[in-house]
């Protein structure tokens, strides 16, 4: 019990005294997340859109088959990612194995069901009559969509926001195709599990801290605008 | 506020975008736990204007990164594998680079009795005829492949009742060794790293059959003719040159030298 007092200080010490490398592995972690989040949502959001509206044939099927994917083990993505960037797999040539593009691609990769799933979760809430309201009074296409989307912007931010943590907090696909080079590929779930493993403890509870701090940054933002929806409807 | 969101939003995709073309050098968790490659790379990249980007995984992992053209040089130790690497063309200009060696470590009243036995040999088959837990890598590192060796001389083939295969890195094997009061085998860098978080003692050392050499091979450009050999020849050139063997030399853990320079005969 001792032992987990004092490494939990020296945690917190390693935070505040703003520890050089601990910090850079901090804002790549936020990096590489949040570019995979920023480039999966719109398309993400547009394809839940297109299932909600679209009523063609096999729209449930595909939407069952994104909500079967919410589920899927992160280390089978990597290693599906690793099998298509290895340089004898197919995308071979790109030379992406080992870089924040390959982290960046998988995490795209594990955000996007999350993304439609929610998405369309959310976007069904929509009153039906915004829709025809917008087409009636003769508003283009894209301008009805992002009305849309405004009207249900909380139940999307909380898509969005689930996603995010979701790719923040997975370890299996940056170990697998980032490859954990310090400085370059080296987050905050692979630092974790690489100072584990030297038994520096202290650095992996001061990144384990950063997580938690953001999961309940998070959530109580979750629930604020929650509460706000509530007011407003 | 809008303005500060695009800039801050630009540099997160355009960081990483302007970046020279780095040298891929796989190496073992023990070269990199023990902080060596640390001290070493920076200096290279200083002179050099190369960025050299460390995977750090075991023997095994690195030598089929290397096989798969996925790196451009590794750092291994290993020298049967390495021999097999280079015979079927995945590798070429292998240069010996450095040793240091094993250790056999246990639990501190040491119940095969095997404290200042200086056969690694002899010792293995004190734990095997005394069933006594051992934890094995288990992850086809180098350390692992060692282990195998000896075993295969001891004649004796672990049972599992006592040999625990853990497939991890070093570090994460000594702590599993340390929780279960088991004997393993470990290189000695590792060792100094982690000792002072672990009660096992340091029991059997000392057997030339525990020598570690290192070497360092590039990945034949004739494969991958994408990688970047030029990288990886001129970080085997500055490894072996004089100043290299001799920050090598120089390195000090705790207090102890841990790697002898190798490459360069006097």
């Amino acid at each position: 019990m001792n032992g987990l007092l004092l490494t939990t200080q020296q945690a917190l010490q390693l935070l505040l005294y703003g520890d050089a490398e601990l910090w850079t592995i901090v804002l790549l972690s936020f990096s590489v997340s949040l570019k995979a989040i920023l480039l999966t949502t719109p398309f993400a959001l547009l394809l839940a859109f297109g299932l909600n509206h679209g009523n063609f044939p096999g729209s449930r099927i595909i939407l069952a088959f994104f909500n079967s994917l919410l589920s899927v083990p992160t280390v089978v993505v990597g290693l599906f990612l690793y099998v298509l960037l290895t340089r004898q797999g197919p995308f071979g040539d790109l030379k992406l194995l080992f870089t924040q593009s390959a982290m960046v691609i998988g995490q795209m990769i594990l955000c996007f069901p999350v993304l439609v799933a929610l998405g369309y979760a959310a976007i069904q809430a929509a009153d039906r009559r915004v829709w025809e309201t917008a087409r009636t009074l003769g508003a283009p296409t894209w301008f009805t969509i992002l009305t849309i989307f405004y009207e249900v912007r909380f139940g999307l931010l909380a898509a969005v926001l689930t996603g995010f943590g979701r790719v923040i907090s997975e370890v299996g696909i940056s170990m697998m195709v980032g490859g954990n080079i310090m400085g370059y590929t080296r987050n905050i779930t692979t630092a974790i599990a690489l100072e584990t493993s030297k038994g520096e403890f202290a650095q992996g509870i001061a990144l384990g801290l950063v997580l938690l701090s953001l999961a309940f940054i998070l959530t109580a933002f979750l629930s604020y605008i929650q509460s706000k929806q509530g007011v407003t409807k | 506020m809008k303005k500060t969101l695009l800039v801050a939003l630009l540099y997160f995709f355009c960081a990483g975008l302007v970046q020279a073309e780095p040298i891929r050098l796989a190496t073992t968790t023990s070269t990199d736990n023990s902080g060596l490659l640390k001290v070493l790379i920076p200096y290279f990249e200083k002179q050099t204007g190369h960025v050299v980007h460390v995977l750090s995984v075991g023997t095994g992992h690195a030598l089929r990164m290397g096989q798969d053209g996925n790196v451009d040089v590794v750092l291994v130790h290993a020298p049967t594998a390495e021999m097999r690497f280079v015979d079927a063309g995945y590798g070429l200009n292998r240069r010996n680079l450095m040793y240091n060696d094993f250790v056999i470590v246990g639990p501190a009243d040491d119940p095969a009795n095997i404290h200042g036995e200086n056969n690694a040999v002899r010792s293995l088959q004190k734990i095997a005829r005394g069933k006594l837990l051992f934890v094995s890598r288990g992850d086809d590192s180098g350390t692992h492949k060692k282990e195998l060796y000896l075993w295969k001389k001891a004649k004796w083939i672990p049972e599992l009742s006592w040999y625990r295969e853990v497939g991890q890195g070093m570090g994460r094997a000594l702590q599993m060794a340390n929780e279960l009061n088991a004997y393993t085998i470990t290189d000695r860098g590792t060792w100094l790293v982690m000792r002072s978080q672990l009660s096992l003692k340091l029991l059997a050392e000392g057997d030339a059959e525990l020598y570690n050499p290192y070497s360092i091979i590039a990945v034949n450009p004739a494969r991958y003719p994408s990688i970047n050999y030029l990288g990886a020849m001129s970080l085997i050139a500055w490894l072996t040159s004089v100043e290299g063997q001799n920050r090598i030399r120089n390195f000090r853990l705790e207090g102890q030298a841990l790697f002898i320079p190798t490459a360069i005969k006097n």
